[in-house]
């Protein structure tokens, strides 16, 4: 067990970001909060990624003639680094979405805490 | 010349509509809905093409730069994609005639982002039908749904909290699947559908990939409202503008619906020994759930535009409960029924938004016969639409639901038989009470005179898509021989 949390430790910390980014998603009242951990969860995923392509001992794959004797076991994998840059573009755009609704629903009631809003809704 | 690159000119033909957008809002207040509307119309064109050469031609694929696949991005024309395509294309492209004729009466500003939005969901919509990259699928979902959540944002607080709700919901769907790609792409080193489908199938469904396949699922099952995920839905139809729903409504779960069955069948290997667990039976189960939570719950609405939406989520059980039945005839009912219900949802969505626009208000103890003599032609599409969701014959509900109900025989599921003719009945009751009150309710009060039934361009649209419930129905047998047919994998 322990060998298991020792040898993974970055996944470890990587899920327990993911759990934290979606607690706040489904659990904070403000919307704002909720903002901040839909950030937090795209955060924790892209981390994802970028640990997979991590490998030990290795580096940016840009070649050099001192690292081309380990072949491709000297690079890290470059593929998961050029889909997060768009996941990262993807997570920017989302957030910006996000916050103009918000903008909106602010304008509209004048509060964006979750219980007022649901109150003034019912009405 | 043309035809090798199909598969990504109807993508194109979207985007670059969206960028012409501004300059068209500069020509004229009215521009921005005729590039929308050419622009469908050339994606509709381009897209029966690329059914056309499938169908005689066979399957063919695009390598994205002249990338060979697997390192560069594929886009594929396949019976399956092909026929999608051309569902998105054709319904899309008559919800914006109507809307272009029913005086969207925006100002110019809003109606340049308006329509910038329709057509990069648009374009996200045909790209995820399109492309054979898991990778290219997420982002495509993401630009349709960022794109969506614009267009079912605008208008009221009301739309934009609701629309934040399905922004957070989303989102987090969308991560589930792309956190699912992470896993997949670990254990297997590719992200071409082709590609991966080899892979697995040569190593088989170890655990990290059993991991990746539930973390996809749940992800696409949440974009495409499947039972338990389905909590965004009803809000964010009732709440958004009439156009945005009529427009979002009918295509924005099919694509997702597209996905599932394309990872179902095409890249998962579906053996009975690579899992674990009853994948098939669970998602069965979930689409039956459904059929009836949906039903159930759309019966004492009293908001015409929530009560389709949740009748919207029982239709997406009949399509889940048909790819989950895993068996030829339910493939079968549930692609007849992604395009039965498209043209059945935007005819009675179109209707709510014809409700709006002549301010008769959508609720239902607000329909009255009155309602009929102001609208008859949108009204008598209404009933006719209605009567399909109900599934009569010769209408093309009734098809689709035969199939299913082909398929639930042939796999042995007595049970699912009882669950879809139990819905037809609870269908029948929540909307015969609005045929009941628009034919047969008190025309006293003054009542205004009956409006003389012409055929107008306002609801050409309206017209074309309730006739073609009843063409849909009469060719049903053409439809599943020659469209239907070729698709459906080996089981």
């Amino acid at each position: 067990m322990i060998e298991l949390i020792e040898s993974y430790y970055a996944y470890w910390m990587c899920f327990l970001l993911l759990t934290v980014g979606l607690y706040g998603m489904l659990f904070k009242e403000n919307l704002l909060k909720k903002v901040i951990g839909l950030s937090i969860f795209q955060a924790s995923i892209i981390l994802f990624f970028i640990i997979v392509a991590f490998k030990d001992g290795s580096t940016v794959p840009i070649y050099d003639a001192s690292f081309s004797e380990r072949g491709p076991l000297g690079y890290i994998n470059p593929l998961p680094h050029a889909l997060m840059l768009t996941a990262i573009v993807v997570g920017v755009a989302t957030v910006g979405v996000a916050l103009a609704l918000l903008l909106r629903i602010h304008k509209a009631f004048g509060t964006i805490d979750e219980s007022t809003l649901w109150k003034d809704l019912r009405k | 010349m043309i035809g090798e690159h199909l598969p990504i000119i109807v993508i194109l033909t979207y985007c670059l509509a969206a960028l012409l957008m501004p300059v068209a809002g500069l020509l004229h207040r009215k521009a921005p809905s005729i590039l929308a509307l050419i622009a469908g119309g050339g994606a509709l064109v381009f897209s029966l093409m690329t059914l056309w050469k499938t169908l005689t031609e066979g399957a063919f694929s695009y390598s994205v730069g002249a990338w060979p696949p697997p390192v560069g991005i594929e886009l594929i024309a396949d019976p399956l994609s092909a026929f999608f395509l051309v569902v998105i294309t054709l319904i899309s492209t008559l919800v914006l005639f109507h809307a272009h004729f029913s005086d969207g009466a925006e100002s110019g500003q809003q109606s340049i982002s308006y329509y910038a939005c329709v057509m990069l969901m648009l374009g996200g919509f045909s790209g995820i039908i399109g492309t054979a990259d898991l990778f290219n699928l997420f982002v495509f979902l993401e630009l349709s749904a960022l794109a969506g959540y614009g267009l079912l944002g605008t208008g009221s607080g009301r739309a934009a909290h609701s629309a934040f709700r399905y922004l957070i919901l989303g989102t987090v769907g969308a991560s589930f699947y792309l956190f699912g790609l992470g896993f997949l792409y670990a254990e297997t080193g590719s992200l071409n559908m082709g590609d991966l489908a080899l892979i697995l199938d040569a190593t088989g469904m170890q655990t990290t990939a059993r991991i990746a396949f539930v973390f996809i699922i749940i992800g696409i099952s949440l974009k495409m409202a499947l039972l338990p995920l389905h909590q965004w839905l009803p809000d964010v139809y009732t709440d958004a503008p009439a156009m945005s729903t009529a427009l979002v409504a009918p295509i924005g779960t099919k694509v997702a619906v597209y996905a599932l069955i394309r990872l179902m069948y095409d890249v998962f290997p579906s053996g009975p020994g690579d899992w674990a667990f009853p994948v098939h039976s669970i998602l069965a189960f979930a689409g039956a759930a459904g059929i009836i939570w949906g039903s159930v719950m759309a019966i004492p609405q009293t908001n015409l535009k929530r009560m389709l939406a949740y009748s919207s989520v029982a239709q997406i059980g009949y399509i889940a409960l048909g790819i989950g039945l895993a068996t030829p005839f339910g493939y079968i009912g549930a692609v007849l029924h992604v395009f039965n219900h498209a043209i059945m949802k935007a005819c009675l969505f179109l209707f709510s938004a014809r409700l709006e626009k002549t301010g008769l208000g959508i609720r239902i103890d607000k329909l009255t016969p009155a309602t009929r003599l102001r609208l008859p032609v949108s009204t008598a599409c209404f009933v006719l639409a209605a009567i399909s969701m109900i599934g009569l014959p010769p209408t093309a509900g009734f098809f689709s639901k035969w199939y299913l109900i082909l398929g639930s025989y042939e796999s042995g599921n007595w049970f699912y038989v009882v669950i879809i003719l139990a819905s037809s009945l609870l269908n029948a009751v929540y909307f015969f009470r609005i045929i009941e009150r628009v034919y047969l309710g008190d025309t006293d009060e003054g009542s205004p005179k009956p409006v003389r039934v012409r055929l107008t361009r306002r609801n050409l649209a309206l017209v074309t898509l309730a006739l073609s419930i009843l063409v849909a129905g009469l060719f049903n047998v053409w439809i599943v021989k020659s469209l239907i047919e070729p698709m459906v994998p080996a089981f």
